[in-house]
């Protein structure tokens, strides 16, 4: 069952403390910005942030770290020219990372969505990232154990969702979202625009329904939300 | 398997300079195969698609979950939600598709990928790749998708200045940087030379076979590096 909210902070309710919180958007594309001011405004701290950047400029998750609830961050790519916010984190010792190849970080949390235990992966065999891991040699290649990355919430942006939960994205901004919709015990996406039932063409659904909790109506929530909840969550991470 | 043609004999280009970073991406563009599905790395290597030749039927695939992917987008074609592998805008060509990270990479780990061009900070003579971090104690590591890259494209091709700033060569007899992949690279391209490492190489492992120099001699290229070279 999906439900349709207009509320941010309504979508995000009941996030607690020290949960694991799957992230999508690869850079800004797809980077669900209103449900993580959301969550900066609800107080949710302590998070274990998993996403293939730790965030951009000073806005969606760089926002969400420089608000302070973020013990841990899961990530492919935190260095970019822009990542100032976790760079300062990080080098502070204020932030664990632990980094994870890109491909590794989206087969893990398919695997979580989809019920395998844990896979043999050929990639980073050999370097730093597999040292302490089991290895196994299969046909004469070998592979290192890697285990699901499985969220209490995702938190995803796609364009258009129905009330079914099916959702639709658009071009690149897909990335990590179908991905992160499966991996979650929580679903919650930001759509630009909810469409009547029946108006999704169902071949080209791309996540089915039963992956997604609550969907966030962008089209109808307060354009200026963020900004007037940013004092608040200044309040409780002072 | 390599699909990469390899010449039957080392051609010395000292009649000329070494390669500038644009001529260096022609050379690279040469020989992809025609059809090939390609990742070009952030950087330098996305300078090897202006140099595609029209009509190669080259496929560009970009990790973020694109294949067929356009030049950089400028003015109104600039779209948020289309951007390349390193944030940078970019277009679609006709008969793109869109896919999750997912796919993404089983086309990768899956060899379905036939080429991969990345920059390197080494490359040993044993075709192990290091190019995602430097070990040094104040760097952050970021791996992205290098290591998914380096164990999944058929061929990796390393696009590089074969000396560091301090003039020591960067193809080595073993890479002193932190790993990104094990004996995955096919072949280096540099401004000096074009040179086939690891399982690529010919004859005895740990020996570099020459394919072309520019602006140097393969012997004068020698006296500068701790690899074994080998002409062809």
């Amino acid at each position: 069952m999906t439900t349709i909210h207009s509320d941010p902070l309504e979508a995000v309710a009941g996030i607690a403390d020290g949960a694991t919180v799957l992230v999508g958007g690869f850079g800004m594309a797809g980077m669900p910005v209103t449900l993580i001011d959301a969550l900066i405004a609800s107080g949710a701290s302590d998070l274990t942030v998993v996403s293939n950047n730790a965030g951009n400029g000073d806005t969606g998750l760089a926002a969400l770290l420089a608000a302070g609830r973020v013990r841990k961050v899961v990530c492919s790519f935190p260095r970019q020219a822009d990542s100032y916010v976790f760079d300062g984190l990080y080098r502070s010792g204020d932030l664990e990372l632990e980094v994870v190849p890109q491909g590794n970080l989206a087969e893990r949390m398919r695997a979580a969505g989809a019920g395998i235990g844990a896979f043999f992966c050929p990639t980073g065999v050999g370097t730093p990232l597999a040292e302490g891991k089991e290895t196994r040699e299969i046909d004469g290649r070998t592979y290192v154990l890697e285990y699901p990355i499985k969220g209490d919430v995702a938190l995803i942006g796609a364009e258009a969702g129905d009330a079914m939960g099916n959702l639709v994205y658009r071009k690149t901004a897909r990335n990590f979202g179908p991905v992160m919709a499966t991996a979650a015990t929580t679903t919650i996406a930001e759509v630009r625009r909810v469409v009547a039932v029946g108006d999704l063409d169902p071949e080209a659904v791309v996540t089915p329904g039963i992956f997604v909790d609550r969907i966030l109506d962008l089209s109808a929530a307060p354009a200026d939300v963020a900004d007037a909840e940013s004092p608040t969550s200044q309040e409780v991470s002072a | 398997m390599s699909a990469l043609a390899v010449p039957t004999t080392t051609t010395e280009h000292t009649d000329r300079g070494p390669l500038d970073k644009h001529e260096l991406a022609a050379v690279i563009a040469r020989d992809i195969p025609a059809g090939a599905y390609v990742n070009l790395g952030i950087g330098q290597p996305t300078l090897v698609a202006d140099h595609l030749p029209q009509g190669s039927g080259v496929v560009l695939h970009t990790e973020n979950g694109m294949l067929n992917m356009g030049p950089a987008a400028t003015g109104d074609d600039i779209d948020p939600d289309l951007t390349n592998a390193g944030k940078v805008p970019v277009t679609e060509l006709p008969g793109a598709a869109y896919f999750h990270h997912a796919d993404s990479f089983a086309m990768m780990r899956g060899g379905h990928l036939d080429v991969c061009v990345l920059g390197a900070y080494q490359v040993a003579a044993s075709g192990d790749l290091a190019n995602w971090h430097t070990g040094a104690p104040d760097a952050i590591p970021a791996v992205g998708g290098a290591m998914d890259l380096a164990i999944g494209a058929k061929d990796v091709l390393v696009m590089m200045t074969l000396f560091a700033k301090d003039g020591s060569s960067k193809l080595v007899p073993a890479c002193t940087y932190p790993l990104t992949g094990v004996g995955c690279v096919s072949r280096v391209y540099t401004d000096f030379g074009v040179f086939a490492v690891g399982s690529s190489a010919e004859g005895d492992p740990g020996v570099v076979s020459v394919l072309e120099t520019y602006g140097a001699s393969v012997d004068e290229l020698s006296a500068r590096m701790d690899v074994e070279l080998r002409p062809l």
